[in-house]
C-alpha cells in the first residue's frame, strides 16, 4: 500500500490559544513495500506523523492518501483501515489492556470477524514470533517486564497481518539481543511479505542496519530524505537538530579526514570493518 | 549508601480465590554494596531483575529474603521509610507512572513540596532542574500533552528537585534522542562528580555504560559479572549470552581483532579507537 501526504499541516487544539503546530506543511510519499526509517529529535512530530497513517490523527489542512484515496473522504472506512495499517505504539501499556496476554493478542483478529480457530491460530504464531513462551500467555500484561510488554504489543499488531507495519520506537526498552531480533523479525517479515514498514527510532545503529530510506524531521517538517548512506553523510547537520550518527560512521569519515585512503561511508559494523581491514592488509 | 544482602524477591500471582498460582522468583541472593558517590552502571536481560531491585532500594518492594539498606536503614523499617525515599530518588521506566501534575513546573516542584521545603526554595529548586533537563519551554504545559521524550525529562527533573543523596534512573533514555541521551548522562555524571550524588543507572544502551566506575551485570535475578567498564566490555562473547552487548566501536574493535589486526581488547570511545587503529598502522610501517 502506498502512502501519500499532501502539504499537511497539523495543529494540536486548533483555534485555541493553545495551538500548537506539530506538523507543517508535509509532502511525504511512502511507496508499497518501502522499509523506512523514521528520525528526529524529541518532540519532532514523529509520532504525529505516523498516527496520520491510520486515522487516528486528521490533518487541519491537507490530504493523506492510503493506495490513492483520502482516508479523510466521506464513506472511507476507518475500520478497515486500522486492520491494514497497523501501528505499535511508542508505550506498549497504551496498547495492553485485557486481562491476559493472549487475550491482548486475540484483541486485534477478533475485530477483525475471522474464525476463532484462525483468531488463536495467529495470536500463537505471533507471540512464538516475538519470543513470548507458554508460561506468559495467561499472564496479565502488567504483570510482564517492559521489555515483555513490548513483545506483546508488537505480537497484537502482528496478529493483524497488516498490509503496512508501523512501529513507534519498537526496541526502546528491549534488550540488545532482544532488538535484533525484533528486528530482524520485521526484516523477515517484510522481505518474505513484501509489506510496507515504517521504522521510528532513537537508535542511527539500528536504522542504519535496517532501512532503505531513511526520513528526518526537525521542528515539525521534513528536512531531510534519502538511503541511509546519503543521510548519515550529514553528521554535523544531524547533530545541530539532535540526532548523530552510527559511531562506525564517525570512525570512517574521522579517518578520512586524517587523510587515510577509507571509504569515509561506512555505516554498518561490517563494512567499517572491511574497509578497515583490507586497509591494514594493503599496507602489509 | 546502599547494601544489599542475600536479597531475594519472589512475584507471587494468585487466582480470584486467592489460591497461589505461580511463582516467579526475580531476585536471587543479590549482594551489591554502593558506596557514597559511586557511578553504577546495570545492565541485564528483559525481566533479569533490574527493575525489581530498583524498587527494593526506594522501598516500593520489600525482600521476601534477606535485606537491603539505604544509608544504614532498613528498607524494612517503617518508621524510617521518609527518610529512605528522601535519600533515594527514583526516576522509573515509564514516565506516565511518575508524572502527576497537570501543568509541567508543579509536577517538578510536587516531591520537593512534599519534603517540606519552604515554596521560595521550591521554585529556585524547579527552574534549575528545568532548565538542566532542557524543558523550561514547556514548563507551563500540561505534562500528557509532551511526546514521550519530553514525558521523560520531566520525570528526570522531578527527582532532581528533591535533590536525593542517590539517584536512581531505570531507563531513563529509552525514548530519547542522541543528543538528549547524552545530555541525561552528562547531568547524571556531573551531579555525581560535582555534588557526590551517588548515581544506579540502569540502560539497555551499552554506549551509556562507559561512563560508570563500576557496572553490575544482572542475569536471571543474579548478579553474574561485576568491573570497570573497560573488564566488562572486554568479554565480548559472555555478554552475548547474557542477551547483551557491547558499544559499537567495542564490536568493531573486536571485529577487526578476529581479521588479525592488533587492536586491545575493551575500546569504548570513538577516540581510543581512532587512535589505536592508527597505531596499528603505524606499527606496520615501521616495520616496512
Ligand atoms: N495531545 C497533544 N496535545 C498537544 N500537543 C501535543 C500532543 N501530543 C504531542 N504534542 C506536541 O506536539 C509535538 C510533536 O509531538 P510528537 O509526539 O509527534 O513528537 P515525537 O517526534 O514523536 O517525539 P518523541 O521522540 O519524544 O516521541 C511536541 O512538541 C508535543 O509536545
Ligand atoms: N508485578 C509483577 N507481577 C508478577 N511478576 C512480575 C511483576 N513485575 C515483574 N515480574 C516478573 O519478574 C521478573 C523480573 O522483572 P523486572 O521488571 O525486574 O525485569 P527487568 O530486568 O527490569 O526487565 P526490563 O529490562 O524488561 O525492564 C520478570 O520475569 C517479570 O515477568
Ligand atoms: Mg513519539
Ligand atoms: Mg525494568
Amino acid at each position: 500500500m502506498s502512502i501519500i501526504f499532501d502539504h499537511v499541516t497539523h495543529k494540536y487544539e486548533a483555534g485555541t490559544t493553545m495551538e500548537k503546530p506539530a506538523l507543517k506543511d508535509i509532502n511525504l510519499v511512502i511507496n508499497d513495500g518501502e522499509f523506512i526509517g523514521l528520525i528526529g529529535h524529541t518532540g519532532s512530530g514523529k509520532s504525529t506523523l505516523i498516527q496520520h497513517m491510520n486515522g487516528l490523527l486528521k490533518p487541519t489542512e491537507g490530504t493523506v492518501y492510503v493506495d490513492g484515496e483520502d482516508i479523510c473522504g466521506k464513506g472511507y472506512s476507518l475500520k478497515s483501515l486500522r486492520s491494514r495499517v497497523g501501528l505499535v505504539f511508542q508505550y506498549p501499556e497504551h496498547q495492553l489492556f485485557e486481562s491476559s496476554v493472549l487475550l491482548d493478542v486475540e484483541f486485534g483478529p477478533k475485530n477483525m470477524g475471522l474464525t476463532q480457530l484462525e483468531i488463536q491460530y495467529r495470536a500463537f504464531e505471533a507471540l512464538k514470533s516475538v519470543g513470548i513462551g507458554d508460561d506468559l500467555i495467561d499472564a496479565s500484561p502488567f504483570e510482564l517486564s517492559g521489555g515483555q510488554k513490548r513483545r506483546v504489543a508488537i505480537a497484537g499488531v502482528l496478529a493483524m497481518k497488516p498490509k503496512v507495519l508501523i512501529l513507534d520506537e519498537p526496541t526502546a526498552g528491549l534488550d540488545p539481543a532482544g532488538r535484533d531480533e525484533i528486528l530482524g523479525l520485521i526484516r523477515r517479515i517484510h522481505e518474505e511479505s513484501g509489506i510496507t514498514v515504517i521504522l521510528v527510532s532513537h537508535s542511527m545503529e539500528d536504522v542504519a542496519n535496517y532501512v532503505d530510506r531513511i526520513i528526518v524531521m526537525n521542528d515539525a517538517k521534513v528536512v531531510l530524505e534519502g538511503p541511509p548512506k546519503t543521510v548519515f553523510a550529514n553528521c554535523d547537520a544531524l547533530e545541530s537538530i539532535g540526532l548523530s550518527v552510527p559511531q562506525v560512521t564517525r570512525i570512517s569519515a574521522d579517518l578520512k579526514n586524517l587523510g587515510l585512503p577509507v571509504r569515509p561511508d561506512s555505516i554498518t559494523i561490517e563494512e567499517a570493518a572491511d574497509e578497515l581491514a583490507a586497509l591494514y592488509k594493503r599496507l602489509h | 549508601m546502599i547494601k544489599t544482602k542475600d536479597l531475594s524477591f519472589d512475584y507471587i500471582r494468585r487466582d480470584e480465590e486467592g489460591n497461589v498460582e505461580s511463582i516467579t522468583r526475580a531476585l536471587d541472593e543479590v549482594n551489591i554494596s554502593v558506596k557514597p558517590g559511586d557511578f553504577v552502571a546495570v545492565l541485564g536481560a528483559n525481566g533479569s531483575g533490574k527493575s525489581t531491585f530498583a524498587k527494593h532500594l526506594d522501598a516500593i518492594l520489600m525482600p521476601t529474603e534477606g535485606s537491603v539498606y539505604v544509608n544504614g536503614m532498613p528498607t524494612t523499617d517503617e518508621d524510617k521509610l521518609l527518610d529512605i525515599r528522601r535519600t533515594a530518588g527514583m526516576v522509573f521506566q515509564n514516565p506516565d507512572n511518575q508524572i502527576i501534575g497537570t501543568i509541567v513546573e508543579d509536577d517538578v516542584g510536587f516531591g520537593p513540596e512534599n519534603l517540606g521545603i519552604p515554596t521560595e526554595e521550591i521554585w529556585e529548586r524547579v527552574d534549575k532542574a528545568l532548565d538542566r533537563v532542557g524543558m523550561t519551554k514547556y514548563r507551563c504545559d500540561s505534562p500528557n500533552k509532551l511526546s514521550g521524550g519530553q514525558k521523560q525529562r520531566v520525570a528526570i527533573a522531578g527527582i532532581m528537585a528533591m535533590k536525593p543523596k542517590c539517584i536512581i534512573l531505570d531507563e531513563p533514555t529509552a525514548m530519547l534522542d542522541p543528543v538528549g541521551r547524552r545530555e541525561v548522562i552528562k547531568t547524571a555524571k556531573e551531579l555525581n562528580e560535582k555534588e557526590g550524588v551517588t548515581v544506579i543507572l540502569i540502560t539497555h544502551y551499552m554506549e551509556e555504560v562507559i561512563e560508570a566506575d563500576r557496572v553490575i551485570v544482572m542475569d536471571a535475578g543474579k548478579v553474574v559479572l561485576e568491573g570497570t567498564p573497560r573488564q566488562i566490555f572486554s568479554r565480548v562473547e559472555q555478554l552475548k549470552s547474557f542477551r547483551l552487548d557491547v558499544p559499537q566501536v567495542t564490536a568493531l574493535a573486536f571485529e577487526l581483532n578476529k581479521r588479525g589486526i592488533p587492536l586491545p581488547p575493551g575500546i569504548l570511545t570513538v577516540k581510543e579507537f581512532e587512535e589505536e587503529y592508527i597505531k596499528a598502522l603505524s606499527a606496520l610501517e615501521g616495520d616496512a
